[in-house]
């Protein structure tokens, strides 16, 4: 019997020829990721383990991104436990504001996680390298902590359910974003609880790597444990001139097992909006009907890289956000921010009447730079759209791609960007 | 170890920014993070719990984020064990984690309303409804969990562990 990709990358960072979905095995990661929330705990936590130092400075790697720039005296203090402890440990990887990005576009972009490796972030959205072909996963701050430590954690081989998306061609306006936001709109919000997401067929060779990031990072809203896809051409251009180690390519056998092979054929996807408040709330745009809005968010670990926001400025270009709307663009990374500069989009962007903020997951969690009063509606880019996920408990929130997100900042409603004249 | 309590029920997927809403995650302090536990399910809940209680919601318990500040603010609340039909995984780990009790058993759910009075033996994995007369079995707890909880937690384990 053969393995998926996910049971192969566990296998090798086990020490095991082979490995079975249930079985628990203890891993040796690659990276251990954190942030100004999850890791003040896991530091807190480190220091009780009694070891002086981490497992390898390079591979523990600490990116303040939630609450900065520090958004209160509260914020600055936990973001200051991250900075001393990296300059106390020495870690290579600690990515200060000016220099940072939103994790999840920082650490691909800057080269760290790469094919092949194993990775846990305190972060539920450390799922996202699954468009690299590696194996990555979201835990908590103690289990950062003891990874921090020892560079290794135990895990309950995760079953796979592989996801098919058959088709050439994507219908027009339709991205990464929506494939995924399809696939969870079918399956729910714990359709794929503790299992692997892998993503194949046609439509996935043919989508970009920020798309490909854009539909990992959104495994953990169906419950999986990681999404991944295996790498291929696109995949390796993207790492060849960023990679500074070897990486391993792994792939799935012919003869794999799988729990249940799920096929959706792209012609069938329209843009995706999840309604309020759960990610598996969607409807196909020309469904819709008339949603007002009070606020468009565009940007996040979820759809802040380059082809997000070129897209985002094609559709806004020429046109002015409506007069009871507010739009907040957040570009994942200070690289992205300077090549969206240099391509002119922030004219477009300013142009239009938007703002444009340093990479934050601020609004995204409700932390700030953004957050909704009391009965306002946003629509967003992002991930999640829980109940107060950006604000208000009473506050609502959709989620699209940024393109209907750029047409709805212009119309005031919700709406496709074929709308938009 | 057995729990006694009045509880609180919830429906399904009750969320981590619902458990406690990321507005709140300026601190780690779990005595802060306390006074706001289940605000944006219920604001009157960090007020109306009390010492000992359980939480039993349906399925999916815990979807979301990664902030392990979601178990520790209910630990904190008073709480003392949480029983749902299913939990979302990083919850579920991080529960572990962290020392807060948690059973899975869709029975014990379908078959508990708020303000019962239960009985919880979480060795034997036993769920008791004591205003309703009737008891229900929870899904085992894996060895390997069991081994952690005997740790003392992942800490402990890893430490023991380290320097050995």
């Amino acid at each position: 019997m053969g393995m998926t990709i996910t049971e192969k990358i566990l296998a090798a960072h086990a020490g095991k020829d082979r490995v079975e979905p249930g079985e628990l095995i203890n891993c040796k990661v690659d990276v251990v990721l954190g942030n100004d929330i999850t890791a003040p705990v896991a530091i807190k936590e480190f220091e009780k383990i009694g070891v002086p130092d981490v497992f390898d400075k390079e591979k523990v790697v600490l990116i303040p991104d939630h609450f900065t720039p520090n958004k209160d005296i509260k914020s600055a203090e936990q973001a200051k436990i991250l900075r001393d402890f990296a300059k106390k440990q020495g870690l290579t990887n600690y990515f200060e504001v000016g220099r940072m990005g939103i994790e999840h576009c920082l650490l691909p972009e800057q080269g760290i996680v790469l094919p092949g490796d194993a990775v846990i972030g305190a972060d539920s959205h450390t799922c996202t390298y699954g468009a690299l072909g590696a194996f990555s996963t979201g835990v908590g701050s103690t289990d950062m902590a003891a990874g921090m430590a020892s560079g290794e954690v135990w895990f309950k081989v995760p079953g796979s359910i592989k996801f098919v998306f058959n088709g050439e061609k994507l219908n027009e306006w339709v991205s990464g974003k929506d494939l995924i936001l399809y696939a969870i709109g079918d399956i729910g919000v714990d359709g794929a609880l503790y299992e692997a997401m892998e993503f194949t067929g046609s439509a996935i060779s043919n989508l970009s790597m920020d798309g490909r990031f854009t539909m990992a990072n959104m495994a953990i809203e169906a419950g999986g444990k990681n999404g991944i896809i295996a790498p291929d051409q696109t995949t390796i251009d993207y790492v060849e001139s960023r990679a500074k180690r070897p990486y391993k390519v792994y792939r799935s056998d012919d003869d794999a097992k799988y729990e249940r092979v799920i096929e959706y054929d792209v012609a069938d996807i329209e843009p995706q909006v999840a309604f309020p408040h759960l990610p598996e709330n969607t409807r196909p745009i020309s469904e819709v009907g008339t949603v007002e809005i009070d606020q468009v968010v565009i940007g996040s670990c979820t759809n802040g890289r380059m082809e997000d926001l070129r897209i985002a400025a094609k559709v806004l270009q020429g046109h002015e956000v409506h007069p009871d709307v507010r739009l907040v663009i957040f570009p994942g990374t200070q690289a992205i921010y300077k090549q969206a500069m240099k391509e002119g989009l922030f004219e477009i962007f300013v142009d239009a009447g938007a703002s444009v903020s340093t990479p934050t997951c601020g609004p995204c969690l409700g932390g700030h730079m953004g957050i909704l009063a009391k009965g306002e509606r946003a629509i967003a880019t992002t991930n999640r759209n829980f109940v107060g996920r950006m604000g208000h408990p009473e506050s609502e929130v959709y989620l699209s791609n940024p393109a209907v997100a750029a047409a709805s900042a212009i119309l005031g409603r919700i709406a496709g960007p074929e709308e938009v004249d | 170890m057995e729990f006694q309590g009045r509880v609180w029920k919830f429906g399904a997927d009750v969320d981590t920014d619902a458990i406690i809403p990321a507005r709140y995650l300026n601190t780690s302090d779990p005595a802060e993070l306390a006074k706001h536990c289940m605000e944006d399910a219920d604001p009157e809940f960090p007020n109306k719990v009390k010492t000992g209680d359980i939480i039993v919601a349906q399925k999916n318990f815990g979807c979301g984020s990664s902030r392990e500040h979601a178990p520790i603010c209910i630990k904190a609340a008073g709480v003392s064990c949480v029983i749902a039909k299913s939990f979302a995984r990083i919850f579920y780990r991080n529960s572990f984690n962290i020392g807060l009790p948690i059973l899975e058993s869709p029975e014990a759910v379908d078959n508990i309303d708020e303000g019962d009075e239960v009985k919880v033996d979480v060795d034997n994995g036993i769920i008791y409804n004591l205003t309703k007369g009737a008891s229900f079995k929870s899904t085992a707890i894996p060895p390997f969990m069991q081994e952690l909880i005997d740790s003392g937690g992942l800490i402990n384990y890893v430490r023991r562990r380290l320097n050995r």
